[in-house]
């Protein structure tokens, strides 16, 4: 613990972290734009990414770093499927806004 | 394993593989051929019975049992062959497919191949014309397979597998003539009586095992023959569940319904199943189980007192039956109530004494009969033949050597086994010989209705005008030759020395009666036999008329003519409310009110949960995220807690680590 003590403390790293996350969660729930809901998405796998770091260089353990780039992968496809499938959506309906998409009501 | 290989189990698998040929191929294929395979299958069962026979008795000793001297001396009997794989295997409970040669299953063997084999022969020529030709084949075959594999089952299981299966056989055989509603009703009339028996036999099984652990009848013999002191009691309860199953495969009172529907069926299928072989497997069964109703006096009598009035009983309908096939099923129900009577008197060589000389002049008298009724050009009412003698002359002879074995005649084969059967019910108490009169009565009539359905046949003048009678051809001929001397001679191989043959299987009686006696009861017997021929010489052949039992009493013949009303009666207190019981309890309570309340009930959940569910599907995006963060958090918070507040116990122990 002494050489963390020299550093930035762990709890720093981890509250920048959920306040990542939480600002991810209040953009996806309340953004109306399909674009701005899906940055939000990027931002909790970020913020996810952040502890896992910051765990994995506390306890000198690589397992979490890997993780992390397996995160960054999925993240890499979501966001090339994610923007495809936006950009089909605007293209047929001419619009982005999340409340008007709503096709998949009985 | 102790004796020469006796190729067992071989005598049931080979007619099963012809009906296996018959049965898939036997549409396409010629009916030579056909008519090949159907008659090789039991020749070949016979001929592995016959080699068996030959096998287990010395040479020397054969010759002596020609004579009227000492019994064979046989091998250790009984022999055992099993397939080589094990049935059940449940506990300690171990069946296996044992076929078991003794001096009993050897006897039914030789009866049920040989006469089966005859019948097979008659069949060719009875059945040419028939477009269900290989079709009966290959259940005839199928018969015989379930028949040898009852006799030969060296456990109650594997019996009771035979058991259903000649069930199986009569049923298809009976309605073997589906297209008439009539053959299909008898048909099903012959299943549902029979599973009615076979329930009870079931009952006697279960007893069986819960009581011994085991069905083998060797290990069942032994148990019981080591625990002298064990008598009536459980006993009783298994021996008249056995009984109940025999009176439903043997027809006795009050199961005997079946059999003269069963009529219905072609003749030679009446001759075999429904005659000579099926229908004594109630008996054979008492037989084998002998070492259970020995110890039950109880058990004993019942069978006693249901085998003489069935006799009785039987004997009276046949009296006033114009139907020719029908008098001999009322016939064979009346024998067989003797045999059971044999079998209620402990006399059981006598009972399968009767069983075998049976087997050959009742199946003589069905094929005679089916002979006549070729002859007549299907024609089965007594009152529309006559005058058959010169006509059909072999099939007169044949049957007349029929008529006056089953009366009882002098030297001829019932005289020697009825004679046994009644001694023995003689010799056994003051029941018995109440018993023994009923028997000598029922002598009476059997000679009776004999005679009567022979003048009626046979004499006089024929009363049907539109019938050309001619003689059979020689595959139907054959059979009733070799049969009627059978029928003659059969009871000279068993009298006097029948009883030492079986005793090693069913032990031996210990009364002996005088001398004096016996000669009084035999000349006895013989008597009630001439009186019945007399009185139908004088009411059927002197003053040549048809229904002269009518004249003297009518309330009487009308009650006969209707058999007592037995299927009214059956059809007034079970058929009917069965039949409205389904129709109206089973149509509402059932059919509307559980299934159909059921349906509506389940159709009812899903359509309000689903009105319920329907709410959260929106269609908006945000609202599902929503429902996604919440349940997060909800998770997030389970995960947590614990570590957070302490909280002890948390559903779906999440908790837990």
């Amino acid at each position: 613990m002494h050489l963390a003590s020299q550093e930035v403390p762990l709890v720093w790293y981890l509250l920048l972290s959920a306040v990542l996350f939480c600002l991810g969660i209040v953009g996806f729930l309340i953004k109306r734009n399909l674009i701005t809901v899906f940055m939000s998405i990027e931002l909790m796998l970020n913020a996810v990414n952040l502890s896992f770091v910051t765990f994995a260089h506390q306890w000198h353990e690589v397992k979490g770093q890997i993780f992390v780039f397996f995160v960054m992968v999925v993240a890499a496809a979501e966001a090339a499927v994610g923007l495809a499938i936006i950009i089909a959506v605007f293209r047929a309906r001419a619009t982005l806004a999340v409340d008007r998409i709503d096709l998949m009501k009985l | 394993m102790n004796g020469p290989l006796l190729y067992l189990p071989l005598i049931p698998l080979v007619p099963f593989v012809g009906f296996l040929l018959n049965g898939s191929l036997g549409r396409r294929l010629p009916k030579t051929l056909v008519s090949g395979i159907a008659l090789i299958a039991p020749l070949i069962s016979f001929l592995i019975v016959v080699r068996d026979w030959v096998l287990i008795s010395t040479p020397k000793e054969m010759r002596a049992w020609n004579g009227p001297g000492p019994i064979p001396k046989l091998y250790p009997l009984p022999l055992t062959e099993s397939l080589p794989w094990t049935w059940i295997t449940a506990g300690s409970l171990h069946i296996d497919f044992t076929f078991v040669l003794d001096q009993l299953s050897l006897v039914m063997l030789l009866v049920i191949t040989g006469v089966g084999f005859l019948i097979h022969i008659y069949s060719v020529g009875y059945m040419h014309s028939d477009e269900g030709y290989w079709r009966y084949f290959a259940y005839l075959n199928l018969f015989l397979f379930f028949m040898t594999t009852l006799v030969l089952a060296g456990n109650a299981l594997l019996m009771f597998v035979g058991w259903e299966g000649v069930g199986l056989a009569s049923y298809l055989l009976i309605g073997f003539w589906f297209q008439k509603k009539s053959a299909a009703d008898a048909g099903k009339k012959a299943f549902i009586v029979n599973r009615i028996g076979d329930f009870g036999f079931l009952i006697g099984l279960f007893l069986l095992l819960a009581n011994f652990g085991t069905l083998s009848f060797s290990e069942l013999a032994q148990k019981i023959a080591s625990n002298p002191a064990m008598t009536g009691g459980v006993l009783t309860a298994i021996a008249l569940c056995l009984f109940v199953g025999a009176t439903g495969k043997s027809a006795q009172l009050p199961l005997y319904v079946w059999l003269p529907d069963a009529m219905e069926g072609p003749t030679p299928v009446s001759a075999l199943i429904h005659a000579a072989t099926m229908v004594t497997a109630g008996v054979y069964m008492v037989a084998r189980t002998h070492f259970i109703f020995d110890r039950s006096p109880l058990a004993l009598s019942v069978v006693a007192i249901i085998g003489a009035v069935t006799a009785l009983f039987a004997a009276t309908i046949g009296l006033v039956q114009t139907d020719i096939k029908r008098v001999l099923a009322y016939s064979t129900v009346s024998q067989l109530g003797y045999m059971f009577l044999g079998c209620g008197v402990a006399a059981y060589s006598a009972a399968i004494f009767h069983l075998m000389t049976h087997a050959f002049f009742k199946a003589l008298l069905f094929l005679a009969a089916g002979s006549v009724i070729h002859a007549m050009g299907g024609e089965q009412d007594m009152r529309k033949m006559g005058g058959l003698r010169t006509k059909t002359p072999i099939t007169f002879w044949t049957m007349t050597m029929a008529v006056l074995a089953i009366s009882g005649f002098p030297l001829m084969s019932a005289f020697f086994s009825k004679d046994a059967i009644l001694a023995a019910a003689f010799a056994s108490g003051s029941l018995g010989k109440l018993l023994w009169f009923v028997g000598l009565v029922t002598a009476g009539l059997t000679a009776f209705y004999m005679f009567r359905l022979w003048y009626l046949t046979f004499f006089g003048e024929t009363r049907s005008h539109d019938a050309h009678p001619h003689e059979s051809p020689w595959s139907m001929l054959g059979p009733l030759v070799i049969l009627a001397i059978l029928s003659v001679g059969g009871g000279w191989i068993g009298a006097g020395r029948f009883g030492s043959l079986l005793s090693p299987v069913l032990g031996t009686k210990t009364e002996e009666m005088s001398g004096s006696l016996e000669v009084v009861m035999m000349f006895l017997a013989v008597a009630a036999g001439f009186v019945g021929w007399f009185i139908a010489h004088r009411m059927y052949h002197q003053r040549s008329a048809t229904a002269q039992l009518a004249a003297p009493a009518p309330a009487g013949y009308n009650l006969l003519q209707n058999k007592y009303y037995v299927d009214e009666f059956y059809g007034l207190i079970i058929v009917k409310p069965l039949s409205y019981l389904s129709k109206y309890f089973f149509e509402w309570v059932v059919e509307y009110a559980i299934l159909g309340g059921l349906a509506w009930l389940l159709a009812g959940i899903a359509a309000l949960s689903g009105a319920i569910l329907q709410r959260w599907q929106s269609g908006n995006i945000r609202s599902y995220a929503a429902w996604l963060a919440l349940g997060a958090a909800v998770l997030l918070y389970f995960v947590l807690a614990p570590h957070v507040f302490g909280a002890p116990s948390l559903p779906f122990g999440m908790a837990g680590h």
